[in-house]
């Protein structure tokens, strides 16, 4: 499958996790990411792996608890309310340690909301939308080729730390299609999974997948221990890309397709003289906070753009940590800026009314 | 002749088990009490039991052992 | 002499925590006894729900996994899909199937999962100290029904057994009770064939064991017996309510 094939952001993402040896996906229908069960029901079977449709979001979730405890690598996606109705699950399936993908293309809310696309999910997948301490790593693709990547990556990522991973996409990645390569993937180190429930065979000791520790001390030294893991994710999974950033006056930070309309926003504000530049994370969490905090040593100002209406921009504001201006500029319910409104906004802020 | 052995210290002196032994020899000790302060069950005339296992099948907590 | 009754090897050797004469202890030892007689042990993965036998996964020396309040059902559809020959079973409370683990539990029967499902019944949430459970019977006094659990505000309790026999992926449904030995050993009887019918792929297969709660009925473990048979035994008749494979052996 090594040829260019033009497929849709949802199928793509699909056929990724099946290149990434995923064989179980558990689904449950809601617009817009109803192409990933179907291209699952289709797909699956084909590869001897499993589509099973829950009878909703949260079942889902928990089936695919069962499956990651038992060892497998194992898939999930939903839109926004969906996701929603699996955040309990997400947070059993972190203080369990069980590693597992989840994809959320978002829609446009809160609520029934719309359909979309949004980026109004933000706070709920880095700050964490389940009980307790604990966080997902969170990838957000800009292209359907990121989208693959990103997602046989992300199998990698969970094996390797025994954690949830997040594809944060959008409607728009999700519906558009795009020319897409399945390259061969350099898989990284990961330890045999000899933790999971597939049978003592009468030759270990039980294993046991479990969250609860009703003692405090247990329950606290549990969360210490991940989050000493999420410190080093922190400090070596970042990804982020830094886009003529020495020497401007605004840096524009987006991402995922909303990064893409701003690259185009910064091409025409370059054309009128405007000296602008733009990061675009790939990871929100780990959230590229160094690059960014960098940055903010020579430019003057900061104007995040998000779909939704601002969330990421508080995480901008951490990072660049009062030593410049950050402002925001953002549609929601579905609604995309497009290049010129961003243009405007770079204006605005330029002409003085507010630098 | 039959054996019951009752690892005392499991009991929580629920009773189940004195009501459903054949030969009534299931009875609760009111000389002592155990480890978690129950009076465990026990039987003191062994050579009346037929190692039914009554006794043991209702017991929740496995502390009855049979042996014939 | 040889042993006439022991510890089966599939329950471990560790004080459990229910309270004194509550019947979860019998029906975990029924469940082990199965084990060892199908000699799975090696084989079986167990899912413990949220409830007061939230704690089984330290009681059976077998893989298992903790599942949310509700969801055992599909965590246990989760591992068998993925070890389709090994054995499943979830061991679930009133609360956590009948209640908020309802969709759960029917979609599994739904689908013909070939899982077994080990549901007691004491019509009352234990662990959270004695609340209204969806088998709590008319008139029943829990702590959320005080005067009695009054049928034209808080509903009728549901037999699980009478719905599941309606699901067609259905192989196996019994109800059984654990209040005196006969009723034990068929309850044992009744747990091993679930297990059987789960090796030989039949489909769904659920044990729903009636049983008590002395300290949240207020009664002592005796009079509870007494209870359950004067009030759970009338509402929810023992007997097998579906059986698709006759054993012919």
């Amino acid at each position: 499958m090594s040829e260019k094939l033009l497929m849709k952001g949802n199928e793509a993402i699909s056929e990724a996790a099946i290149q990434a040896g995923c064989r179980y996906f558990f689904g449950y229908p809601i617009t817009p990411q109803n192409e990933i069960p179907a291209y699952m029901s289709k797909r699956m079977p084909k590869v001897n792996g499993l589509y099973l449709q829950a009878e909703s979001e949260v079942s889902a979730i928990n089936m695919v608890y069962g499956a990651a405890g038992a060892g497998a690598r194992v898939m999930t996606s939903s839109s926004s309310p969906g996701i929603s109705l699996k955040q309990e699950g997400i947070s059993y399936i972190a203080g369990s340690e069980l590693p597992c993908v989840i994809v959320n293309i978002v829609r446009g809310g809160p609520g029934l909301g719309g359909i979309q696309p949004a980026q109004s999910d933000y706070f709920q997948s880095v700050k964490g939308g389940g009980h307790g301490d604990y966080k997902l790593v969170v990838l957000v693709p800009s292209s359907v080729q990121e989208a693959v990547d990103m997602t046989i990556e992300a199998f990698d990522i969970a094996d390797m730390y025994r954690m949830p991973v997040m594809i944060l996409g959008d409607g728009l990645l999700g519906q558009m299609m795009e020319p897409v390569v399945f390259k061969s993937y350099e898989p990284r180190q990961i330890l045999e999974k000899t933790w999971g429930t597939t049978g003592t065979e009468g030759k270990r000791k039980p294993n046991i997948i479990n969250s609860l520790y009703i003692d405090p001390k247990d329950l606290e030294d549990k969360n210490i221990e991940r989050f000493e893991r999420y410190k080093y994710i922190e400090k070596n999974e970042v990804q982020v890309e830094v886009v003529d950033c020495e020497d401007v006056d605004i840096v524009l930070i987006a991402y995922g397709t909303m990064a893409r309309v701003v690259k185009s926003a910064m091409k025409i504000a370059r054309e009128q003289g405007y000296k602008v530049g733009v990061i675009r994370p790939l990871t929100v969490w780990p959230f590229p906070t160094e690059a960014i905090c960098k940055v903010a040593r020579t430019a003057k100002a900061f104007l995040t753009i998000e779909m939704s209406m601002g969330q990421m921009v508080e995480d901008v504001k951490l990072a660049v940590n009062g030593q410049k201006p950050v402002y925001f500029y953002g549609r929601t319910g579905g609604m995309v800026p497009t290049p010129n409104d961003i243009v405007e906004e770079i204006k605005k802020i330029s002409g003085g009314e507010k630098l | 002749m039959a054996k019951v052995t009752f690892n005392e210290d499991r009991c929580k002196g629920c009773e189940l088990c004195t009501t459903v032994c054949p030969k009534h020899i299931v009875i609760m000790a009111q000389d002592r009490i155990n480890v978690k302060g129950f009076h465990p069950a026990q039987v003191t005339e062994q050579d009346k039991c037929i190692g039914c296992a009554f006794c043991a099948t209702i017991c929740p907590d496995v502390v009855i052992e049979v042996e014939k | 002499m040889t042993k006439a009754f022991e510890r089966p090897k599939a329950l471990a050797d560790v004080q459990q925590h229910y309270c004194p004469g509550c019947t979860h202890g019998i029906i975990h030892r029924l469940v082990a006894e199965a084990m060892d007689c199908l000699d799975i042990n090696g084989k079986t993965v167990g899912v413990a729900p949220v409830g007061c036998a939230v704690f089984a996964y330290n009681y059976f020396n077998c893989d298992m996994q903790q599942a949310a309040h509700g969801r055992a059902p599909a965590v246990a559809t989760g591992v068998k899909r993925v070890h389709p020959d090994n054995i499943v079973f979830t061991y679930q409370g009133d609360g956590d199937l009948a209640a908020i683990g309802t969709a759960e539990m029917i979609h599994a029967a739904a689908r013909g999962e070939n899982i077994t499902i080990i549901f007691v019944n004491n019509a009352i949430y234990g662990m959270t100290g004695g609340q209204m459970a969806p088998t709590t019977l008319a008139g029943q006094v829990t702590q959320t029904t005080p005067y009695g659990r009054n049928t034209q505000t808080q509903g009728y309790p549901i037999s699980v057994c009478e719905i599941l026999a309606t699901i067609e992926g259905v192989a196996y449904l019994e109800r059984v009770s654990v209040d005196n030995v006969k009723n034990i050993r068929g309850a044992k009887k009744a747990i091993e064939k679930a297990f059987r019918y789960q090796k030989e792929d039949k489909g769904f297969t659920l044990i729903e064991i009636l049983s008590t709660c002395p300290t949240n009925w207020g009664l002592t473990p005796l009079e509870s017996l007494d209870w359950l048979r004067d009030n759970m035994m009338p509402h929810y008749p023992l007997g097998i309510f579906k059986d698709k494979g006759e054993d012919k052996a």
